[in-house]
């Protein structure tokens, strides 16, 4: 902690204070304007929904959440201790490829999931064609398929954390222990497992966020999770109190696994003295053993992304040269475009205010500051189109507001506006922006910032000079996070975006929302080609030793 | 070092910014008719064609049906869309029951649409016809044996040989609507009951009517047109189809719509287009995904005379009523266990 003398040495904490504050009501309040209709609940609804489907939701949201984080942790740790711990053929290549599934949106693997080992998959008809037509198949039109398929896309954000964490951190603390004569394995698990953790807990979080809040990828899987249940509720019976109070289900549930995260984190806080860690000195694999580690992570990397990719790009090529293909226009180069300029923006903006939160902690009030830090990751917790309806009648409302007192802003607050469109994306993504930002600047310890304001810097000039410097790592961390989620988002570009402003995933949308499918081919894969470029960024950027 | 770096970094990604910033915010299509559409596939040929015909610009906006209703509510008077295009009644019913629509008195629309097939206010018209109906495996069942209406799926002899879609369709929410229409609440209950207890659910259409062509279903029930595309890929494949209820109320039809809006700033622009939709534009909106035409005096396409005979009887429940109904059967499902 840092002394009342330091902190008010140069610049006084109320601006950062009340940055963090104006940031944290902006997301709160558009979240809250949809889910605060709990406090006046529709009692026949809930009646209702606790008589029929509600206990089956609650049910399949735990079991779902559950399974998909154990999944994605131990899929996501595992193969992040093997390819930083040990050496065997092909490594340096598969410890890059074992990120790209992060590029895969879970409702494009989901289904092509269910089209390939569902009930009327080309799998099952083969295997009845041979055994019969009541042969038994295991059921993937299930929970237990949506786990499968959740862990897959979703254990890069543990692999690449706790990846991360091994190089910078616990690679030393690892060989000391082996020299004071601690074996491989109590080593790793007295030495290394506490001390990447955190890393482990934070990547889990995230998964269990992106669990909760889907409800495109589980109707594949005939999965009724109450994040379902809410758009049931508002589609079908066109109830937005009530769909909105079911939206606060999902908040619990999230506040849920927050509370767990915490738990799991432990303590533990692990500044980083002396620079970057230099890795581990890896033992190299031999025969069999060498042959195992490669062919597992051969094995993920070919059924989370090789494998789908290569079916999307049979459709695509199957339909563009087919007799009904139509050939490329110039508005494949538009979704393309604009789906750039919205990722590009949106990166700068979160990363930007991440940054700002993360510093306002060590310049600014640090009560006021923590809950502000807290409530960020709001947005990040409740679906996609609950966000999107929270910001328009937000911005509705503050725009007649500002008319009202003579502050007329032509255009700027409108709906499908770029900077509505731009706000929204910042609420839903500011979350995962800020855990990794924040993850970083405790690399920062509190001493070197207490140094550079003894030395005469200002708060800004420590940001700028000290702390962005060493916290570079996560800062690219998060603008990929932000970046793969924003290219993927659709609920809330369908709702608010300009006229003429489609994206990629709103073509996806437009072919699949009639069911062509083969026709979504192409689109989908260029989701997936955009998304590899930062991916594959972040991944190389890690792996280079630090200078 | 690094912060040059990112210096330069972002003030590349802020001159990105600032130059997408600019080129959407500004709209010099305030001439043009602006359009919300739940409809998707081959919407922007009819536009084309709307533009070439009347000299009409028209800019658009595709969305999801739910999303585009609260947008248009939230934006008020201040709402771009002039016109709100959808599919199924229960969205047309409800964008009319938030007071999204304003009337509209037009004889060229009074003449080309049955009056079933629109509001009672003219609020809102009906423009393209879609009829869920049932489906059959041609190899494991012939003609005769297939069950001839919607409740006889629910019964026991039945059982584990359906395949019918999900609840949160909002087409199979909309034939259970017709069924509370037909036989009251409780009757309704137990008819959805028997098909929770008879039927595989799948997730989209085509996916009944693929378990229908790899035989793990026997029959089934699907819109119309899904079918009518599986003939235009492979005029083989083994799915027939038969009109249900023929001997009673008929088979359950729905409609894609549209209305003019209440704040609309060009509304005989708009008015104008939902005409034309009606009458000339009829085809091209149409295009080739085998709806039937809800203006009776333009010829269905040929795919469906030839392989389904187009002369049926239709349920004359009017599509207002199906949309008022949607939300009881959305309910009624859930009491039902139908998932």
């Amino acid at each position: 902690m840092l002394t009342p003398a330091t902190r008010g040495r140069r610049g006084s904490t109320a601006p950062w204070t009340s940055a963090a504050v104006v940031v944290a009501a902006l997301v709160v309040v558009p979240v809250a304007l949809l889910t605060a209709s709990v406090l006046s609940p529709s009692t026949e609804v809930w009646a209702q929904q606790w008589r029929t489907r509600l206990p089956g939701q609650l049910v399949d949201t735990a079991v779902l959440l559950a399974g998909s984080v154990l999944g994605a942790v131990v899929l996501g740790a595992g193969l992040a201790w093997l390819v930083s711990a040990y050496d065997f053929p092909g490594r340096r290549w598969l410890s890059w490829m074992l990120v790209l599934p992060l590029a895969m949106p879970g409702y494009i693997l989901g289904f092509l999931t269910v089209a390939t080992f569902g009930r009327t998959g080309s799998v099952q008809d083969q295997w009845r064609a041979w055994f019969g037509r009541d042969a038994w198949f295991p059921d993937f039109e299930s929970t237990m398929g949506a786990i499968v398929t959740f862990s897959l896309v979703l254990y890069p954000y543990v692999f690449l954390l706790a990846r991360a964490a091994l190089r910078d951190q616990a690679a030393g603390a690892y060989q000391a222990a082996r020299v004071l004569g601690a074996g491989p394995a109590e080593a790793a698990r007295r030495v290394v497992l506490p001390m990447v953790r955190p890393a482990i807990a934070a990547g889990g979080a995230i998964v269990a966020m992106e669990t909760l809040t889907d409800f495109a990828t589980v109707q594949y899987f005939g999965v009724d999770t109450v994040s379902v249940g809410v758009f049931r509720i508002w589609r079908g019976t066109y109830d937005r109190d009530a769909a909105g109070e079911l939206a606060t289900l999902v908040l619990a549930f999230a506040l849920l696994a927050i509370g767990f995260e915490r738990v799991a984190r432990g303590r533990a806080r692990f500044a980083q003295s002396g620079g970057a860690g230099a890795g581990f000195d890896r033992r190299r694999l031999r025969g069999m053993r060498a042959a195992a580690a490669t062919a597992a992570c051969g094995l993920v990397v070919s059924v989370a992304f090789a494998a789908p990719v290569a079916q999307l790009a049979w459709w695509a090529i199957d339909e563009q040269t087919g007799p009904r293909g139509t050939p490329l226009t110039d508005e494949y180069t538009s979704y393309l475009r604009h789906s750039a300029q919205l990722v590009a923006i949106c990166v700068v903006v979160c990363v930007a205010v991440a940054v700002l939160v993360a510093n306002a902690q060590r310049f600014g009030s640090p009560r006021l500051t923590r809950w502000s830090s807290r409530a960020i990751a709001v947005g990040y917790a409740v679906p996609g189109p609950v966000v999107g309806i929270g910001v328009l009648l937000f911005t509705v409302g503050l725009d007649s507001l500002l008319e009202r007192i003579g502050l007329d802003l032509p255009g700027v607050l409108a709906t499908g506006s770029m900077v509505v469109l731009v706000y929204a994306y910042v609420v839903r993504f500011l979350g995962p922006g800020f855990g990794s930002v924040e993850s970083g600047m405790t690399q920062v310890p509190d001493e070197v910032t207490a140094s550079a304001r003894v030395l005469g810097a200002g708060p800004l000039r420590t940001m700028w000079r000290v702390h962005l410097p060493l916290a570079r790592s996560s800062l690219l961390t998060a603008a990929v996070l932000v970046a793969v989620d924003a290219l993927k988002e659709l609920p809330i570009v369908l709702l608010l975006r300009p006229f003429g402003f489609d994206t990629l995933p709103v073509w996806v949308y437009n072919l699949a929302s009639e069911s062509r499918y083969r026709q979504a081919a192409l689109p989908a894969l260029s989701i997936v080609a955009v998304a590899v470029v930062p991916v594959v960024l972040l991944s190389r950027r890690l792996d280079r030793r630090p200078t | 070092m690094f912060t040059r770096r990112i210096s330069r970094l972002i003030a590349a990604t802020a001159a990105v910014a600032v130059a997408a910033l600019s080129a959407s915010c500004s709209d010099d299509d305030s001439d043009a008719l602006h359009v919300y559409s739940g409809r998707h596939y081959g919407i922007e040929k009819a536009f084309e064609q709307f533009t070439k015909d009347t000299g009409i610009k028209v800019v658009f906006l595709t969305g999801n049906d739910g999303e585009l209703r609260e947008r248009i509510a939230a934006e008020g008077e201040e709402t771009k869309a002039d016109a709100y295009i959808t599919v199924d009644a229960g969205n047309l019913a409800a964008a009319a029951a938030q007071g999204l629509f304003q009337p509209i008195d037009s004889s060229v629309l009074a003449q080309a649409i049955p009056a079933e097939l629109s509001d009672p206010d003219g609020l809102w018209y009906g423009l393209t016809v879609r009829v869920r109906t049932i489906v059959y495996n041609t190899d494991l069942l012939a003609a005769e044996d297939v069950p001839a209406t919607y409740e006889e799926l629910a019964e026991p002899t039945w059982k584990g040989r359906v395949c019918m879609r999900n609840s949160t369709s909002v087409y199979q929410q909309s034939l259970v609507a017709s069924l509370i229409a037909a036989h009251g609440e409780e009757e309704a209950l137990r008819i959805v009951k028997g098909w929770a207890g008879n039927a595989e659910i799948f997730a989209t259409d085509e996916l009944i009517l693929d378990a229908l062509a790899d035989g793990l279903c026997e029959v089934g029930v699907t819109n119309h047109y899904y079918l009518a595309r599986r003939y235009d890929e492979n005029p083989n494949f083994p799915v027939g189809l038969v009109w249900a209820n023929q001997d009673d109320r008929g088979a359950h039809v729905n409609v894609s719509g549209g209305g003019v809006t209440k704040h609309s700033r060009h509304p005989e622009e708009a008015q104008r287009f939902l005409e034309w939709l009606a009458t000339d534009g009829q085809k091209v909106l149409i295009g080739d995904n085998h709806e039937l035409p809800a203006n009776p005096a333009i010829e269905p396409d040929q795919v469906l005379v030839d392989r389904f005979g187009v002369d049926f009887l239709a349920d004359p429940l009017d599509a207002a009523t199906i949309g008022s109904l949607n939300a009881d059967a959305v309910r009624l499902m859930d009491e039902a266990g139908y998932e």
